[in-house]
């Protein structure tokens, strides 16, 4: 067996270090691109509909209607407009300017004042499901509002539906999109950042040509490979510890669990992604090709497959399982339940086990795949 | 099937003694370098240092390597490379610190301990890389082409250090694809495309060459035309301008002619067992129409500067070209050579001052003036992904070559350079040979009036080389202008005018002769281009 040397270790590791020190890309990756992306995802990306365009056509103008119409035009989830002519809305509906037209029909008040049905029309954008959701949402909450408030004034009971659901959300009780996407977004930042940290060093050897001389002098394989992956682990670290104060500081994300659970995941997960790039970098030896593949493996999978966006449980089986094997949907799952829900070790235990599994299978490939031989 | 890189090699390295691995490229060179150091393991057969199987880890602990690159962490500094090697290598603090010492004094890099590897010249690095490859203190010292892109100066200075080395019982193994380097090593492998041709003393080789070169003298004007009838007799295998005088090899030793006999060198032996160059004139430059004859100059530079940032790559460069004129720049690696010719052919443009190509600005009209131009460059610049067809296809096209004429030179060019072959093949897959033959077919395709030339010949045999110069010959017998950069000083000799780069300037401008002529002392009454360009050097330094 090779024994390991602390000297041979300890050299390696000085140069490493130093040459992160003095190479500004390595320091972008690290601290720019993760305060780029969490800016993009915290502002950019929001799954809410705020304001949502609507058009409200007017067929009669009768008090009850003007009643309706104004609860429409209180409410800060929609911006509408009012017409009484339906063709100027059907042809901003069609350029996409608008989301739903609102018609209260002719006899509108009359029929109300009967008690009679008394239908309104919603025609809403298909072509954008969940903003159409939304506003059908929305518009039914407007209506109804609208008919419980009517009726309290009325004093007549018997117009309103008398069970009516009594919604409560849970872990996110504003339902604020934002809260559920940072931390998911937190694992997406992680996975690219871990992967590309590592995607060019080994690659960046072998182009340079030190490679070859470092493989004749008697280092060993673990000792070069430990050397490399400590240095980047802490700037992974540290790169995590950027991404959630500015979550929890700047965008106002809560944080229930422990940081303790957060920095143990945080370490397993970034030598799942910090192995991933060691072994893309020592299979390609191209920081060029390298950088290409990183970016597609880190960033693809853990955007797509984590369950960040996309629901995983409404997934094709196929699919569903594809995602057991890229470490971000783990990753994930723990940190939107640590900054949720705080921590449970029934969810965290599984889903850590599963990516040190990964992070090993990395370790043990790229272990193998780097002899000390220039044509293996 | 591919050649094997290597085919079947018997070979005994003796202890002690500088064994070279001579060839041109692709000959091996590096395969059986890094066979020795364990990097690569043989197909068949095998092979022991010190009697170690190269299997085993432990080669690396009685093996010291320099690869081409040398192996220096450019953003290290110095000492810190020192450093790494040094704790990889398992010294102690008290090892270390004699060990550098030791060092620092033999390579004279003490003043620049502190600068980044990156920040070296190229001497300097090689001198460092041999230094790490030597902290380890090994038996064995395995060197892959360290004098590549080395100016002559740092060169000398590597073959003291290194011979030195063998006096205190160092075994070293020096790669090389310059055959003058042959003669200085004790014994030599000589290896052409993966096999060995030969195994001794390089005076064994050279030996059969007894009686065989000669040197005689010829009017300069005529000095091109007399060589290509002198190749034309049957019994002569190889001959090189030198200055004004004809260095010609004969097949079998002619002793009624030995008033002009002088000393046979290694490169003699090595074209005398491929079997001498190839004879004939060029069909090339037979086919060139010849161009008007026109007393003024062709190319101009005046005062050409180019900076880089606050480097300045090429400072206040003039000089005029004639019709008819090979010009050569010459110049250590970095020292401006590339950077004044890219800006002499519209690439690049100069900061300062101007080009003129048959009197045509290239600042002004860089189309028309390159409409002159044939551009051959130093790194394979065709396209590798298309085949050897589709290339002279497409560089014929971008040239404006139309219709039956177009047709006529491709199959001309494919004719002279023999690549009927390889015509479906991609260029990328040629043989290094068969590449520089494309790359010049690419260039001259239009009948330019003026050939670029950047290092074409560099890393390829000789016989190639010789094929590559009864070309350019029979250009400029043409009136075809060439300029050419080169780093063997030997194919300097083939110019007519010379100008010596160093650190952007130009320090030195003649004929071969001039340049020789001026570092003529009495201690050196008989200086080769090599030791006049080395005297050059020093004496700017010095300035």
């Amino acid at each position: 067996m090779t024994s390991f040397s602390r000297q041979r270790f300890m050299a390696y590791l000085k140069k490493e270090s130093k040459q992160i020190l003095r190479d500004p890309s390595t320091m972008l990756i690290a601290f720019v691109l993760p305060l780029l992306m969490i800016f993009i995802f915290g502002y950019g990306v929001s799954l809410d509909a705020n304001k949502i365009r609507i058009g409200i056509v007017m067929e009669e103008m009768g008090n009850e209607a003007r009643n309706l119409a104004n609860a429409f035009l209180a409410t800060p989830y929609f911006d509408a407009q009012t017409s009484n002519d339906s063709t100027s809305f059907e042809e901003e509906m069609t350029l996409g300017r608008l989301r739903a037209i609102v018609t209260i029909p002719q006899n509108f008040s009359q029929n109300l004042l009967e008690e009679k049905p008394s239908p309104i029309q919603v025609i809403l954008d298909g072509s954008e499901p969940n903003t159409a959701k939304f506003a059908l949402n929305y518009a039914t909450g407007v209506v109804n509002n609208w008919m419980a408030q009517r009726a309290i004034e009325t004093k007549n009971p018997s117009q309103t539906t008398l069970v009516n659901p009594e919604p409560r959300v849970w872990f996110n009780a504003e339902l604020k999109s934002r809260d559920v996407l940072l931390p998911g977004s937190i694992a997406i930042i992680m996975s690219l950042i871990g992967t590309l940290l590592t995607a060019l060093v080994v690659a960046r050897e072998w182009e340079r040509g030190t490679m070859e001389s470092i493989m004749a002098t008697p280092l060993r394989v673990r000792e070069m490979l430990l050397a490399k992956l400590v240095p980047y682990f802490l700037l992974g670290l540290g790169s995590m510890t950027l991404c959630v104060t500015i979550s929890i500081l700047l965008f106002g994300v809560p944080f229930r669990g422990s940081f303790f659970v957060l920095f143990l995941s945080t370490a397993v997960f970034l030598l799942a992604s910090l192995g991933q790039g060691l072994l893309i970098s020592s299979t390609t030896r191209n920081q060029f090709v390298s950088s290409q593949i990183s970016i597609m493996l880190g960033f693809l999978p853990a955007f797509v497959l984590s369950g960040f966006v996309f629901e995983i449980n409404s997934m094709p089986a196929p699919i569903r399982a594809l995602t057991y094997i890229f470490p971000p949907r783990y990753f994930v799952t723990i940190l939107q339940s640590t900054f949720l829900s705080g921590t449970l070790w029934e969810l965290i235990l599984p889903n850590l086990f599963a990516m040190l599994l990964i992070a090993l299978f990395f370790f043990s490939v790229t272990t193998y795949k780097t002899t000390k031989r220039l044509d293996s | 099937m591919e050649r094997p890189a290597l085919d079947r090699i018997n070979a005994t390295i003796r202890k002690g003694i500088i064994t070279g691995l001579v060839g041109p490229d692709g000959a091996g060179k590096t395969t059986l370098i890094r066979l020795m150091t364990g990097l690569l393991l043989p197909t068949s057969g095998q092979i022991k240092v010190m009697g170690l199987s190269t299997h085993s880890s432990q080669i690396h602990d009685i093996t010291g390597y320099m690869p081409q690159k040398f192996g220096l962490y450019e953003d290290l500094s110095v000492l810190e490379n020192l450093d790494l090697y040094a704790d990889l290598n398992g010294l102690s603090v008290a090892e270390k610190k004699d060990a550098f010492k030791r060092m620092l004094a033999f390579t004279s890099l003490k003043p620049f301990i502190n600068r980044l590897a990156g920040n070296l010249s190229g001497g300097m690095k090689q001198k460092l890389g041999l230094a790490c490859a030597l902290l380890s203190r090994p038996q064995v010292l395995l060197l892959d082409e360290p004098t590549v892109g080395v100016d002559p100066l740092s060169r000398r200075e590597l073959w003291t250090m290194v011979q030195d080395l063998t006096h205190k019982g160092m075994t070293v193994i020096w790669s090389t694809s310059y055959l003058d380097e042959a003669d200085k090593c004790h014994e030599v492998l000589l290896l052409n495309e993966g096999k060995l041709l030969f195994n001794g003393p390089p005076e064994d080789l050279t030996k059969r060459m007894k009686n065989r070169v000669f040197q005689v003298e010829v009017p300069l004007k005529n000095r091109r035309k007399v060589l290509t009838k002198l190749l034309n007799l049957p019994y002569v295998i190889d001959g090189v301008i030198q200055g004004n005088k004809l260095r010609l090899v004969t097949s079998s030793s002619l002793k009624n002619s030995l008033r002009h006999r002088v000393p046979p060198r290694f490169e003699d032996a090595f074209i005398d067992i491929l079997g001498g160059i190839s004879k004939g004139d060029s069909i090339l430059a037979e086919n060139f129409p010849l161009k008007k004859q026109t007393s003024s100059s062709l190319i101009k530079a005046e005062n050409l500067t180019k900076r880089f940032g606050n480097f300045t790559a090429a400072q206040d460069i003039s000089f005029t070209i004639k019709r008819g004129e090979i010009f050569g720049l010459l110049g250590p690696n970095g020292a401006g050579k590339s950077t004044i010719f890219k800006m002499l052919c519209g690439l690049l443009q100069p900061t300062l001052g101007e080009a003129l190509i048959s009197g045509v600005n290239l600042k002004t009209a860089p189309a028309k003036a390159r409409s002159h131009i044939g551009y051959m460059a130093q790194k394979f610049s065709l396209y590798g992904d298309l085949s050897v067809e589709e290339n002279l296809n497409f560089f014929s096209g971008s040239y404006g070559l139309q219709g039956p004429y177009r047709t006529k030179m491709i199959d001309l060019m494919v004719t002279i350079f023999d690549l009927h072959p390889y015509l479906n093949s991609n260029a990328n897959l040629l043989p290094l040979g068969y590449k520089q033959r494309l790359a010049l077919a690419c260039a001259v395709m239009h009948e330019p009036d003026v050939l670029f030339l950047d290092e074409p010949t560099s890393g390829v045999d000789p016989l190639t080389r010789r094929e590559f110069w009864t070309h350019i010959n029979g250009m400029v017998e043409k009136g075809v202008t060439i300029m050419v950069t080169t780093h063997f000083l030997e194919e300097a000799e083939y110019c007519d005018r010379i100008a010596l780069i160093y650190q952007g300037i130009n320090i030195a401008t003649g004929t071969p002769d001039d340049l020789k002529n001026m570092v003529k002392t009495r201690k050196m009454p008989n200086p080769t281009l090599e030791d006049s360009f080395i005297a050059l050097i020093e004496k700017q330094g010095v300035q």
